[in-house]
């Protein structure tokens, strides 16, 4: 290298934080601490500057934005379609259900949500839940890794491996799928899917029952986790936490269950909650959760419209031309056919003027899509309302009072992804 | 208690501040008149039940005046209710009262729009940007700062460059009367805005209004 | 190894031991690269995936994925790079001890990707030196090991004692 550039980072945090302990403490006794972008424990690119007295930390202001890709803006220049490729990068761990969650939320501005073909219903639950599997797993490995227990790292991996074959097999990608479109699916899923997942489920409960052996009763991992980050349930509705962190508080909400979607009305179910409300009850709401899904994926399977090989050909995306892409015979055949191809590309769903909210139940939380539209096929404001964004603001408020130690901890029973949070 | 009953308690105590609630695909909105007064509506709603604030958005109207919109989700955990405010602030303000006392969950929603839109919180103890670098000298998310960025010459920071192919991405924007507005190229807010808002006053109903979204094109003059 | 990579004719060699050395050490450092993951987005995850028991990284020498840049030797920046986080990346890639080679994984440490927008670097490149770009979004597992195995190729063709300080004291610089 012929010069080197020293880059000074601007750092008003740490800076600010500095001079009040300056001005306070005479002794300076405590100490700022940076626990950087750049961390093993803290599952992606988020910063917390930290005020340790000692051991135990007294004041905690994370940072964030590291991954902020600007998403938003990025909305206003793109056609619905055009964007779903962006929705599989928020929450990396379970881009299946982010697909799920954007399709719906057009769909519900389009007023077709409900009128989807039940097909499609059962095919977007199954990977909706897949996808809660695979980030509950993924959650748990990493968490699990962090407070020192290597083996499940590997063991989920190992898992979510399969987990990433169906995905394969059923979009062509195995992280980024893109799978759902506006009105339905990019396409069926192969016939010997829903065979894979028959023995993907009798695979993945031996490997549950293994993880719950290796982790639950653990004496270490009951200690480490057990009474630490208390978030009661009034916190948890004050701070708007969701999914798994507000379950485990103890309040009952899940949008599969109060704001029923798809065909989550049709299925058996419980909703895992906490008492307590400290991080071993997030993580026992996170493995019941997942028991769950397997529930849900076993009558998936054996009531999805069609069946295995949909000898009947039942469809799976909405037959309109205005709203899903005609067959491609019809299109170099027939006029019509073509004009609503042609239509659909270039200029994307023509949506009506409006705006909608809808929340999905996602694996972190809710992820919820507000959508402003002055008509046509862009929207005009896309908000993405990120469940990770909204469960970080609480750790100013858990972590002083913990040790540095228990940090990791506190991290990863929040379960967040730097992704989703920054957009 | 319905969502629309909710609408009317509010909007009975609050009087000619509250609009007509009005209802689409199954939400009701309210608009709040004056957005001076929007803590007192976001206090009462939470003592009536709304204890659980989803979600804060803005939007920015870029030509309309007032050209803010701030969007509040409400809702009601134990039932599951949900109502949405609505309220306007005007540019030259650019201000209107915090509701952290209400739901601490709006601290760091409000952080995310004082950074992405510039509109600042009166009441907020901490109104620092939250996404964006400190001392980052735009406010990115509105309409007039392109999508490529603008090169910000703070020293040292970073070097934020235009991405490559200055001007912009190329995009097609779906809207345009002809293929020739239609297809990809450089698009500048500065030129969208105004043929965007010309569009906006010639613009008749729905039907009319089909296909000519945001984004340039020779306007009709009907 | 095959065998012919030390055949050597001193008449027309010349300094055998030199080079042998060389190839030795090469070899040693070539099979022992150890990354220090810049895990910043979804490539993190194919990057975990990689280090996992399907696609066993550690087949490959890399299996101590070292956060520390001190005790790293190649930098994978996984992930979008963003202006906010350019400054650190270049002051983790400052931290590092030559050698040191950087592998950018994925479109968008590449390029920028498909963001190309106000807060997303275009490419790590233009902070740091980079040795191998792979495609892909996210890259395919195989395809990050393929993106290792270069860099060991690469490792394997440099040179390490020559012009060193060493090597001019024991006059084994060839002129």
């Amino acid at each position: 290298m012929a010069h080197v550039q020293d880059i000074e980072i601007r750092d008003t945090a740490a800076r600010t934080a500095a001079a009040v302990e300056e001005a306070q403490d005479i002794h300076g006794e405590k100490m700022v601490l940076n626990m950087g972008p750049s961390h093993p424990a803290t599952h992606g690119v988020l910063r917390i500057v930290l005020e340790l007295d000692g051991e135990v930390i007294t004041k905690a202001d994370p940072d964030v934005g590291y991954l902020h890709r600007g998403d938003e803006k990025i909305a206003e220049n793109m056609t619905y379609t055009q964007f779903i490729p962006y929705t599989d990068r928020l929450d990396y761990l379970a881009p299946l259900a982010n697909n799920v969650a954007y399709a719906l939320a057009v769909e519900k501005l389009l007023g077709i949500h409900d009128k989807l073909p039940p097909r499609c219903q059962y095919i977007r639950v199954m990977c909706a839940e897949l996808a809660r599997i695979s980030s509950h797993l993924l959650g748990l490995g990493a968490f699990a890794m962090d407070t020192g227990a290597v083996t499940v790292f590997l063991l989920t991996f190992t898992e979510r491996e399969k987990i990433y074959n169906l995905a394969e097999a059923a979009s062509g990608a195995r992280l980024t799928t893109s799978y759902t479109r506006i009105g339905g699916l990019m396409r069926d899923v192969p016939p010997n899917w829903c065979a894979m997942v028959r023995q993907f489920l009798k695979e993945f409960a031996v490997a549950l029952a293994e993880a719950h052996t290796l982790l639950t009763r653990n004496r270490i991992w009951v200690d480490r986790l057990r009474d630490l980050g208390v978030v009661s349930k009034e916190m948890a509705i004050d701070y708007a936490l969701s999914g798994p962190n507000l379950r485990g508080s103890g309040v009952n909400w899940d949008a599969r269950k109060n704001q029923p979607y798809l065909c989550y009305k049709d299925l058996d179910f419980d909703v895992a909650l906490g008492s307590v409300g400290d991080c071993y009850d997030r993580y026992l709401v996170r493995m019941e959760e997942m028991k769950q899904s397997m529930r849900i994926l076993e009558q998936c399977v054996n009531k999805i419209p069609g069946g295995d090989e949909n000898k009947s050909h039942e469809p799976v995306s909405i037959e309109d031309g205005k709203i899903t892409l005609p067959s491609k015979t019809k299109v170099l055949s027939s006029m019509e056919e073509l004009i609503h191809q042609f239509m659909l590309v270039t200029e994307g769903v023509n949506c009506p003027p409006g705006e909608v909210y809808f929340g999905h139940e996602n694996p972190k939380g809710e992820l919820g899509f507000y959508i402003n539209s002055k008509g046509g096929g862009v929207p005009y404001r896309l908000k993405i309302r990120a469940p990770s964004f909204i469960n970080l603001s609480i750790l100013g408020e858990l972590m002083p009072g913990t040790m540095i130690s228990d940090v990791p901890v506190i991290l990863g029973s929040l379960d967040f992804v730097m992704g989703e949070s920054d957009r | 208690m319905s969502a629309l009953e909710s609408a009317n308690k509010i909007k009975a105590k609050f009087g000619a501040l509250i609009s007509e609630p009005t209802e689409f695909r199954g939400e009701i909105t309210v608009t709040v008149a004056d957005a001076e007064k929007i803590f007192e509506v976001c206090a009462y709603a939470k003592s009536i039940g709304f204890n659980y604030l989803v979600d804060i958005s803005s939007i920015d109207n870029y030509g309309e005046d007032p050209r803010w919109t701030l969007i509040y989700h409400l809702r009601n955990i134990d039932n599951g209710i949900e109502i949405i405010l609505k309220t306007d602030v005007s540019e030259e303000k650019s201000e209107l009262p915090s509701v952290l006392p209400v739901w601490r969950t709006s601290n760091w929603h409000e952080r995310e729009i004082y950074d992405m839109m510039g509109i600042r919180f009166s009441g907020h103890p901490d109104l620092r940007r939250i996404l964006m670098w400190e001392g980052y000298p735009y406010y990115p998310l509105r309409k007039d700062f392109p999508l490529a960025g603008k090169p910000s010459d703070l020293p040292g920071v970073a070097f934020t460059k235009i991405s490559p192919m200055e001007g912009g991405p190329f995009v097609t924007i779906a809207g345009g009367n002809d293929s020739i507005a239609r297809e990809p190229r450089v698009r500048t807010p500065e030129s969208d805005a105004v043929e965007f808002n010309a569009r906006v006053e010639a613009r008749g109903d729905n039907k009319e209004a089909r296909g000519q979204a945001f984004g340039p094109g020779p306007v009709d003059k009907k | 190894m095959s065998q012919t990579e030390y055949g050597y004719n001193s008449k027309i060699e010349g300094d055998v031991v030199l080079t042998t050395v060389d190839a030795a050490l090469a070899w040693f450092r070539k099979n022992s690269v150890w990354p220090m993951p810049m895990g910043l987005a979804c490539c993190a995850i194919e990057l975990m995936a990689v280090g996992a028991s399907r696609f066993d990284i550690s087949r490959f020498g890399s299996e101590v994925m070292r956060f520390s840049p001190r005790q790293a030797d190649c930098m994978i920046v996984a992930g979008t790079v963003t202006y906010k986080s350019a400054g650190f990346l270049k002051r983790i890639y400052d931290q590092m001890p030559e050698p040191k080679w950087v592998i950018a994984m994925g479109a968008c440490a590449s390029t920028g990707g498909m963001y190309r927008s106000y807060a997303v670097l275009q490419g790590v490149d233009t902070i740091v030196p980079v040795d191998v770009y792979i495609s892909g979004c996210p890259p395919r597992p195989e395809a990050v090991l393929d993106a290792l195995m270069k860099i060991q190729e690469k490792i394997g063709k440099q040179p390490i004692l020559q012009g060193t300080v060493a090597a001019k004291l024991l006059h084994l610089e060839e002129k």
